[in-house]
C-alpha cells in the first residue's frame, strides 16, 4: 500500500500553458540558433569583428579534431563540437553537429526562417505571462522572495537540503526554485530577446541606445550566446531536479495541475 | 534455427541513434513543407512592421575614424564575370555609365565622373553579414534620392532594382530595395572606400550602401538600377539573389 497522500492544486492553467509553449518554441531558438552560430562559429567584443580579428571564442576544426578555442586555450572537441558524424556518418567539419541544429545540415536561410519566425512567439508568450503573473499574483505570492527567505541561514539549510537529496514537499516552491525562476524569466529570456533585438541593424538604427548598452553588435551577439548557454544550463539542471525529485508527481502536476503530496 | 551469437542485437544505444536520427529527420521533414515555411515567414514579417514603425526614417549609427576594423573582409564574389565588367575594369571604368531606368521619365546614363561630381555623403558604418560577423568601414558617393528625383519616378514606381555584373553559377546577382530606404539619406552609390577606390574585390564602380540592412542587399558591381512596381516576374521573383536562391528574407534589417 502507498502511504496516505492527498492532492493540492500546484500550478496554475497559465503556468501549465506557458510552459510547455514556451519550451517547444525555446527548443526550437536554440537549435535554429545553434545553425545560425554555425554560419560564423566566432564571438567578438566590441562592435565589429570578423575573420582578421580575435575571437575570445571559437570552435573550429584544426586538422581533422574539433577544437574548441576559448580565451587562448584550445579544449580537443572531436565528436561534438568542431567535428562530428555528418548525416552519412562521415565526420564533419561543423561547429554544432546536426542532431543539435535545425535544420540538420548546412542551411543559415532555414535556421533564420525558423529563427525570426519564432521570435515573436516566444515575446509574446512572455510578455503575456510576465503581465499575467503579476496581474493573478503568481509572481508576488509565488515567486518573489518572502521576508525570512533572504536570510543566509535559510538559503543555506535549503541548500544543504538539495545536495543531501531531500527535497521539499511543501506546497511552496523553495529559496533555490524560487531564485533559478526568477533568473529565467526577469532575467535570461528577457535579455536573449534584447540582446537579440540589438543584434540587428534595423533597430540598431531606430534604438541605438539598445546596441550600445551591450557594447556593440559583437558584444550583443556574444551576451546573446552566454543567455542561450545560461538557459541549456538551467535546462539540464530543471531535468535533473525534476527526474531526482520524482519525475511522473512532477510532469504529472505540469500537465494537470494537480501535486500529490503524502500526508 | 541457430542465431549466431555475435549478431548485432537491437541495443539501447542503437535504439537511441536510431530514435535520434528520426527525430532529425522528422524535423527536417517539417522544415520542407510549404505551408510551415509560409507561416514562419509571415511570423518574421513582423520584424519589418515593427522596425518601419520604431524607426521609418531613423539613420544607421555612424562611427569615428577610430572605430573602424583594421581590415575589411569580403565575402561573395570578389569580382564580376561579366566580359563588359572586366573591359571596364581595365580601362578603370572610363567609359562606364550607370544605367538609371524602368518606371522614370526621364532614363540616365551617368559616368563615374558624374557620380564623383555630384554632391558627396561620407559615412563611416557598420557592415553586418547574414552569417553574423561585422566590420567597421568608410564609405563615399553621392545619395541615390536625388539621382532617382533627377530620373523623375512615374507614380507607379515601387522598388528600385539593383542589376549587378556579378554571378553565381550564371544567375546573375541583383537586389532590390523599396522607395523608403532608397530615398533614404544614408543609401548612397558607393565608389570609395576607406578614401581609396572602391576596390574590384568591394564591388568596382559602384556598390550600393543600404545601411539599415545586412551584407547581402549592399550589392556590388551595379551596372543599372531599374524602377519597377513589383519584384513578380523578375528571375525568381524574390527581389534578390540569395531571396530567389535560398530563401533569404527580402527584408534584411534584422
Amino acid at each position: 500500500m502507498s502511504a496516505p497522500s492527498t492532492w493540492i492544486k500546484r500550478h496554475r492553467l497559465s503556468t501549465r500553458l506557458w510552459h510547455w509553449a514556451n519550451a517547444a518554441v525555446l527548443a526550437l531558438m536554440l537549435m535554429s540558433g545553434l545553425m545560425i552560430f554555425n554560419a560564423h562559429p566566432r564571438l567578438y567584443w566590441g562592435e565589429y569583428g570578423a575573420n582578421f580579428d580575435s575571437p575570445w571564442l571559437e570552435i573550429g576544426a584544426i586538422g581533422d579534431r574539433g577544437a574548441l578555442s576559448l580565451g587562448g586555450r584550445v579544449i580537443d572537441t572531436t565528436g561534438v563540437l568542431g567535428v562530428s558524424s555528418g548525416a552519412d556518418g562521415a565526420p564533419a567539419a561543423v561547429a554544432f553537429p546536426g542532431w543539435a541544429t535545425i535544420p540538420s545540415t548546412y542551411n543559415l536561410a532555414d535556421a533564420r526562417l525558423w529563427h525570426l519566425g519564432m521570435a515573436p512567439v516566444l515575446v509574446g508568450l512572455l510578455l503575456w505571462y510576465l503581465a499575467w503573473s503579476v496581474w493573478n499574483g503568481h509572481l508576488r505570492r509565488d515567486l518573489l522572495l518572502h521576508d525570512g527567505e533572504w536570510k543566509p541561514g535559510h538559503v543555506t539549510r535549503d541548500l544543504l537540503d538539495h545536495l543531501r537529496l531531500r527535497f521539499g514537499s511543501g506546497e511552496r516552491y523553495n529559496v533555490l526554485q524560487k531564485l533559478a525562476y526568477l533568473a529565467v524569466l526577469v532575467g535570461l529570456l528577457p535579455l536573449v530577446v534584447v540582446t537579440g533585438l540589438a543584434m540587428a541593424p534595423g533597430m540598431d538604427a531606430a534604438w541605438p541606445w539598445l546596441t550600445e548598452l551591450f557594447g556593440g553588435r559583437q558584444s550583443a551577439r556574444s551576451v546573446h550566446f552566454l543567455c542561450a548557454s545560461g538557459l541549456v544550463l538551467f535546462f539540464v539542471v530543471h531535468i535533473v531536479m525534476v527526474v531526482l525529485a520524482g519525475p511522473l508527481r512532477e510532469v504529472r502536476a505540469m500537465v494537470t495541475g494537480w501535486w500529490r503530496v503524502r500526508t | 534455427m541457430i542465431t549466431p551469437r555475435n549478431t548485432p542485437a537491437i541495443t539501447r544505444r542503437g535504439l537511441i541513434g536510431a530514435g535520434a536520427g528520426l527525430l532529425v529527420a522528422g524535423c527536417d521533414r517539417v522544415d520542407d513543407l510549404p505551408e510551415v515555411r509560409d507561416g514562419l515567414a509571415e511570423l518574421g514579417g513582423v520584424h519589418q512592421r515593427v522596425q518601419r514603425l520604431l524607426g521609418r526614417n531613423a539613420l544607421a549609427r555612424e562611427y569615428g575614424a577610430g572605430a573602424m576594423s583594421p581590415m575589411f573582409r569580403t565575402n561573395g564574389n570578389t569580382e564580376a564575370g561579366d566580359p563588359a565588367w572586366r573591359q571596364h575594369l581595365a580601362e578603370g571604368f572610363s567609359r562606364w555609365a550607370l544605367q538609371v531606368g524602368g518606371l522614370v521619365h526621364r532614363p540616365l546614363a551617368l559616368p563615374l565622373s558624374a557620380l564623383q561630381a555630384m554632391p558627396q555623403r561620407t559615412q563611416i558604418t557598420r557592415h553586418d553579414c547574414v552569417e553574423g560577423w561585422s566590420a567597421i568601414g568608410k564609405w563615399q558617393g553621392p545619395r541615390l534620392g536625388p539621382i532617382l528625383a533627377t530620373a523623375g519616378l512615374m507614380p507607379a514606381a515601387r522598388y528600385a532594382v539593383f542589376h549587378c555584373a556579378d554571378d553565381f553559377g550564371g544567375d546573375p546577382y541583383y537586389e532590390s530595395i523599396d522607395l523608403i530606404d532608397a530615398f533614404h539619406p544614408q543609401t548612397i552609390l558607393a565608389w570609395k572606400m576607406n578614401d581609396a577606390p572602391l576596390q574590384a574585390q568591394h564591388g568596382a564602380p559602384v556598390r550600393l550602401r543600404v545601411e539599415r540592412q545586412l551584407g547581402y542587399k549592399q550589392a556590388k558591381y551595379v551596372m543599372r538600377i531599374e524602377l519597377r512596381e513589383n519584384l513578380a516576374g523578375l528571375y525568381g521573383g524574390k527581389g534578390g539573389y540569395w531571396e530567389d536562391a535560398a530563401g533569404y528574407q527580402w527584408y534584411a534589417g534584422i
